[in-house]
């Protein structure tokens, strides 16, 4: 993108180039973050460097659930503790850590690493669905909790998970929908106040 | 006379990409501004009041805030979220095969009233309808006629001349149905029985409930998908994305009917 011109040295340039690939990096933030890479003292740019260098080199997929780590199987599969006979199924691995602090859940995970996106050309084939699938043919697991995004491509991927898991027996939930915590209800749409109504709860005493 | 700082329209949403922490760009398809991508600020927060009116496949009024790059939403309201067509994995995939087909067919800001009657109508279509394969084909065959790509099916587009009641076939790269006598030097083309050039006649030129009211079934609703779906893909000169993944709902539906 950025030719070497007497403004810009060959080497800031080439950086500029491999951060305007980043996601979300325009050709503008591409430089800002080149020049203020520049300006940073040695040390902190080489930290930089090797972080990226070791996160590429140290850390891989579990074998399992397929999450991010770097002792495989990771954490949450080798610990003996945790209830086997649930998984929960979820989209990315940032999922995993919204759900485990919650502190409530003690199941399993399942990464799929993407949701079905037909438009996009995202089919299942492009998810980790059949790992699952190897997953529960041990016969060990009896509820798989389907804890795809609330949106179109996660209840895409949800509809067809649950087509594909339910001749094989197992208990198959999602995740509760309705109007968030802090929201308002004159400002919810038809879709999650149907599904508000749909899953309203007797109040204990 | 420059255009409103802010203005309202009715949209449906065809797709959406993530953009920066918690902002999508939605492509939008509009009555009067036809194809456009506009930005949704904090739409990806659990939080967000527009979130749930700005899913793909729903119909809503926007009032948008013209932007340097793209417009940007600063109100929604959802007209008609077509509810079937999200409970059902059969209905969603063939809306989301109609929409991809909008978005590739759809030139950017140009109005585009009749197209989006017939997105929108067949969107409510595919809600209801039994035969979802019938209702995509109808659409097909009208969005082509609409975009300016009308497959010839009265003559033969190679040489003219009137078509025999006779297996002819069909050419995509001739804009048409062809006779026999011209077929063997067209690559690509596919043989079309009588039955099938029927079919895509009456879709050609009956209107919705006409076309429903024959049931096209089995070998002829393949023969007629094929030849469609090699038209649009030689018009657009790539594959349809959706096409594939409601081909794999079809392979898997008949193996599960078989293990069964």
């Amino acid at each position: 993108m950025n030719e070497s011109t007497p403004a810009t040295a060959a080497p800031l340039a080439r950086l500029i180039d491999e951060l305007y690939k980043l996601p979300g990096i325009g050709p503008k933030s591409a430089q800002r973050l080149a020049y203020y890479l520049l300006r940073m003292p040695a040390e902190e740019a080489r930290a930089l460097a090797s972080a990226i260098v070791e996160v590429k080199e140290r850390v891989t997929f579990c074998s399992i659930c397929q999450n991010v780590t770097e002792v495989d199987p990771c954490r949450i599969c080798m610990d003996g503790e945790r209830d086997r006979s649930i998984i929960c199924v979820v989209e990315e691995p940032l999922d995993i850590l919204a759900i485990e602090r919650t502190q409530s859940y003690r199941g399993m995970h399942h990464v799929l690493h993407g949701a079905i996106s037909p438009i996009d050309g995202i089919g299942p084939e492009d998810l980790k669905v059949s790992e699952l699938l190897q997953r529960l043919r041990s016969g060990e697991v009896r509820e798989i909790i389907l804890a795809t995004n609330p949106n179109l491509e996660g209840e895409a991927t949800a509809m067809y998970l649950t087509r594909l898991l339910r001749p094989l027996g197992v208990l198959i939930t999602r995740l509760a929908r309705g109007l968030p915590v802090g929201g308002d209800l004159e400002y919810a749409d038809d879709v999650t106040l149907k599904r508000a109504l749909e899953g309203r709860q007797e109040i204990e005493s | 006379m420059s255009a409103p700082r802010m203005y309202k329209t009715e949209a449906v949403i065809l797709r959406q990409r993530r953009l920066g922490e918690a902002d999508r760009i939605l492509c939008i398809y509009t009555p009067a501004y036809g194809k456009m991508d506009v930005k949704a600020r904090g739409v990806r927060k659990t939080t967000s009041r527009m979130s749930g009116h700005l899913q793909p496949l729903t119909c809503c009024m926007l009032q948008l805030a013209q932007g340097h790059v793209n417009d940007v939403v600063a109100g929604c309201e959802t007209l008609e979220s077509f509810q079937p067509l999200r409970e059902n994995l059969d209905r969603l995939s063939r809306g989301l095969y109609a929409a991809e087909l909008i978005d590739r067919f759809a030139p950017e800001r140009m109005h585009s009233f009749p197209t989006y009657r017939l997105f929108v109508e067949t969107l409510r279509r595919l809600a209801e309808a039994e035969d979802l394969d019938q209702t995509l084909r109808f659409f097909e065959m009208r969005l082509l006629d609409q975009c300016g790509f009308r497959p010839e099916l009265e003559a033969c587009s190679g040489c003219g001349s009137r078509l025999e009641a006779v297996d002819n076939s069909f050419a995509p790269i001739s804009g048409g149905v062809v006779c026999h006598v011209c077929a063997g030097g067209i690559a690509g083309a596919g043989v079309l029985s009588l039955n099938g050039l029927k079919v895509l006649r009456l879709l050609q030129h009956g209107s919705y409930n006409d076309a429903m009211r024959v049931r096209i079934e089995g070998p002829l609703a393949r023969e007629v998908e094929t030849h469609l779906r090699s038209f649009i893909v030689s018009v657009l000169e790539r594959d349809v994305n959706a096409a594939a993944f409601i081909e794999r709902l079809r392979r898997e539906g008949a193996r599960h009917a078989v293990e069964a």
